[in-house]
């Protein structure tokens, strides 16, 4: 199953390594992960999708709350959560395909953030199916170039991941 | 200036006030003498000299300088494990720093409290492929609880009582404090924080009130109980709570290799170590219990066997640990207590007391006649009319000739499973092994660390020919600082272990598990100003046993020349149930 983890941890020199070290080290799957600091400059949060049974998701909580520097940790995907993330995509983008690109963009609520006279890049957010979606929609041969940030993920309403 | 008895002169006069600025090498000196630690075991080297220089100029505690840096994680660990306090090694950057790995993670593995400091380059050539220079953190990161790098010396004082703070509480492990040299030279204000606290690191002591109720039902309710207990009893100092616990429902015990001395081996309702070389009579209790309760242990691979075969038996499982990661980690378990280890018992001794319901007598009655049955196979018997020396009466005899009484470390191999099969430890931290990474060397400076801390201690170290050379050098640290140690070594000629398996599993096929060119171990003990002792024959062993633990204030090496085809017996094959043993009249 796939788990989306949310955790605050110290944001000290060290602290992503030792995140990413342990899922290495224990052999843990891990599909993206994304750190930045807080509001509270001395706390990073980190959002990291894995994917595997109950049982191994379980140790994964358990041993990220062994790391010394991780404070808190929330497991998303136990209750309902909102994720996103974001997609800039350079696309070929003249003669007929430049019309048929724009409306992509368009239909997939993307903006065109840098135009050329032979290319597009577009700026995309969603959750990561919709991403998925719109590389599906488009002519792969056009694709020039895609980057992803990896999921960022918040719990609805009341459910806040804070010290 | 005046000298120790070591010979090291010793600046009086100095003195340090609070609030005083001082360099970072003396800080560090200072935290250590404030901690209240006792001995550090370490090497100097350019990145640890500003340090070294303080500690030439101080008295506060007793530098140990051992051979290689790998044994001077090894006598700290062996002084944390004796004592139950947090051991201290000093190396420098680069080489000692990887010297020292084998020994964290050899600490790690086993939840051993440990400080270990480490110099590193200044600040400005980190990353610069300097002389001497390693990641250190980066590479002792997966085998420390944790690990600093202080670059501002105005947060040394604070890093190093965090150091001491985490490696000694919760569950317990090495912590390395990664020191440039420049920062051992910048000054600060010094002052020792009394406590700290963190706002990422809290560790849990009380168990869940509920869950102790639900266990106190189990047990009582249980009609084949166990109770199988392991090395975090030792270390959460509870082995006085678990005897308490297994006398009072008169249920049988075992403790795991890292556990023995936590119940004591003489008393009846022990059933012997468990696990690959465990007795019969503690793996088919295991194997056919209904109510288990395990204590500070974590169901390992070379414990209980498969996870999917030990799941097939139905039993209830209640586990009692202080780190929750390690509960649900092979098998499911039906009663998780999350806690230290002690204060659960006591608890759960007070609910057992006070309980109306009794344990089932007749259902008991019925469950010891049938452990009893399988005690009568005698798994541990061996030739004992053999007239070459077999390994395991020698470890008999050890344990008559110093009663049951002595500190005993030992390396990694067949020696290693036949001390924890026939020295019979009834008191805990007298059993001083390494059991998580099997570390071949861990013996001799682990005995010098035990003897260090319990100077009027009889202390061995139980090793085998191939062992005992990978830290053969500190019989020189043994020297200098007069470590009495009795080094019993079982020269079998080969790796026994390795040499077991390939018999069993390999054809027959020894490759390269035979010690040739061995040295002359007794002319190497007297090389290095020890007593050397070479024993052949059965009737000899307990006198030489005798006459060497006469010389009280002498290392002696015993060299016993022992049967290269013994096999430790009962065995556990890899993989399979651990009901399912090779023993020894089988075959």
């Amino acid at each position: 199953m796939r788990h989306i983890i949310s955790l605050l941890m110290e944001n000290e020199a060290g602290a992503l390594s030792r995140v990413a070290g342990l899922f290495s080290a224990r052999g843990y799957n891990i599909e993206s992960l994304t750190v930045a600091p807080t509001e509270d400059i001395t706390l990073s949060r980190m959002t990291i999708v894995t994917r595997g049974s109950e049982e191994v998701i379980e140790q994964i909580v358990k041993q990220l709350n062994k790391l010394i520097d991780v404070v808190k940790i929330l497991d998303l995907s136990d209750g309902s959560h909102i994720e996103r993330e974001l997609m800039l995509v350079k696309v070929r983008a003249f003669g007929k395909d430049r019309e048929e690109m724009k409306r992509m963009a368009d239909i997939f609520r993307g903006r065109i953030i840098d135009v050329t006279e032979k290319t597009y890049t577009i700026e995309l957010t969603g959750p990561g199916t919709k991403l998925d979606a719109f590389i599906e929609a488009i002519d792969p041969v056009a694709i020039l170039e895609t980057v992803r940030t990896g999921a960022s993920g918040i719990g609805r309403g009341e459910r806040i991941l804070k010290i | 200036m005046t000298s120790d008895a070591l010979g090291i002169m010793i600046n009086d006069s100095f003195e340090w006030v609070a609030g005083m600025e001082l360099t970072g090498a003396e800080i560090t000196v200072r935290c250590l003498v404030d901690e209240g630690v006792e001995l550090v075991f370490g090497y100097p080297g350019g990145a640890v000299l500003n340090i070294y220089d303080e500690i030439f100029k101080q008295k506060g505690f007793k530098h140990i300088l051992v051979r290689h840096e790998q044994a001077a994680v090894h006598a700290a660990d062996g002084y944390a494990r004796s004592t139950g306090k947090v051991g201290v090694a000093l190396v420098t950057s680069g080489p000692g720093l990887t010297n020292a790995v084998t020994g964290i993670a050899t600490a790690y593995m086993d939840s051993i409290p440990l400080v270990v400091i480490s110099g590193q380059v200044p600040t400005g050539a980190i990353g610069m492929d300097a002389f001497q220079e390693v990641d250190s953190v980066g590479i002792t990161r997966p085998c420390v609880k944790h690990n600093f790098l202080v670059k501002d010396v105005r947060e040394l004082a604070t890093t190093i009582k965090k150091a001491f703070h985490i490696a000694s509480t919760g569950r317990p492990g090495p912590v390395l404090v990664d020191i440039p040299k420049d920062v051992t030279a910048h000054k600060t204000a010094y002052v020792y924080p009394e406590s700290v606290v963190m706002r990422s690191y809290n560790a849990v002591v009380k168990g869940h009130s509920g869950q102790i109720k639900k266990a106190a039902q189990m047990l009582l309710e249980a009609r084949r109980p166990m109770i199988y207990s392991g090395g975090g009893v030792v270390l959460g100092n509870a082995a006085k709570q678990l005897t308490e616990l297994v006398r009072l429902l008169g249920y049988p015990c075992t403790n795991t290799l890292m556990g023995l001395g936590a119940y004591p081996a003489t008393d009846p309702q022990f059933v012997g170590m468990l696990g690959m070389h465990g007795t019969y009579e503690a793996n088919m209790a295991m194997h056919n219990c209904d109510v288990l309760l395990a204590v500070g242990a974590r169901f390992d691979d070379r414990v209980i066997g498969m996870p999917a075969q030990f799941a097939r038996d139905s039993r209830r499982i209640i586990h009692i640990d202080i780190d929750p990661s390690t509960i649900a980690k092979r098998v499911k378990v039906d009663v998780p207590i999350v806690g230290d280890v002690g204060a659960v018992l006591d608890e759960l001794i007070k609910l057992v007391r006070a309980s109306r319901e009794r344990m089932d007598e007749p259902a008991l009655a019925e469950w010891w006649k049938q452990i009893n049955e399988w005690r009568a196979r005698d798994c541990l018997n061996y030739d004992r009319a053999s007239e070459i020396i077999k390994p395991q009466y020698v470890i008999e005899k050890l344990w008559e000739v110093t009663n049951g009484d002595a500190w005993v470390t030992t390396d990694v191999g067949q020696h290693q499973m036949w001390a924890a099969q026939f020295y019979k430890f009834d008191q805990p931290r007298r059993w001083i092994t390494s059991g998580g990474l099997g570390t071949m060397g861990f013996g001799l400076p682990a005995a010098m660390g035990v003897q260090l801390a319990h100077p009027e201690a009889t202390v061995a170290c139980i090793t085998g020919e191939s062992s005992i050379q990978m830290c053969i050098q500190e019989l020189s640290t043994c020297l200098q600082y007069r470590t009495p140690v009795k080094v019993i070594n079982l020269n079998n000629r080969y790796m026994g272990m390795v040499r077991q398996w390939q018999e069993f599993f390999y054809g027959n096929r020894y490759a390269e598990s035979y010690m040739d060119s061995l040295p002359d171990f007794v002319r190497l003990a007297e090389a290095y100003g020890h007593v050397g002792m070479r024993i052949e024959k059965p009737a000899d062993v307990e006198p030489a046993l005798r006459e060497a633990f006469a010389l009280k204030d002498r290392l002696v090496f015993m060299d016993f020349i022992t049967d290269q085809s013994e096999n430790v017996f009962p065995m556990v094959p890899n993989g399979a149930d651990i009901s399912e043993m090779i023993l020894a009249e089988e075959l």
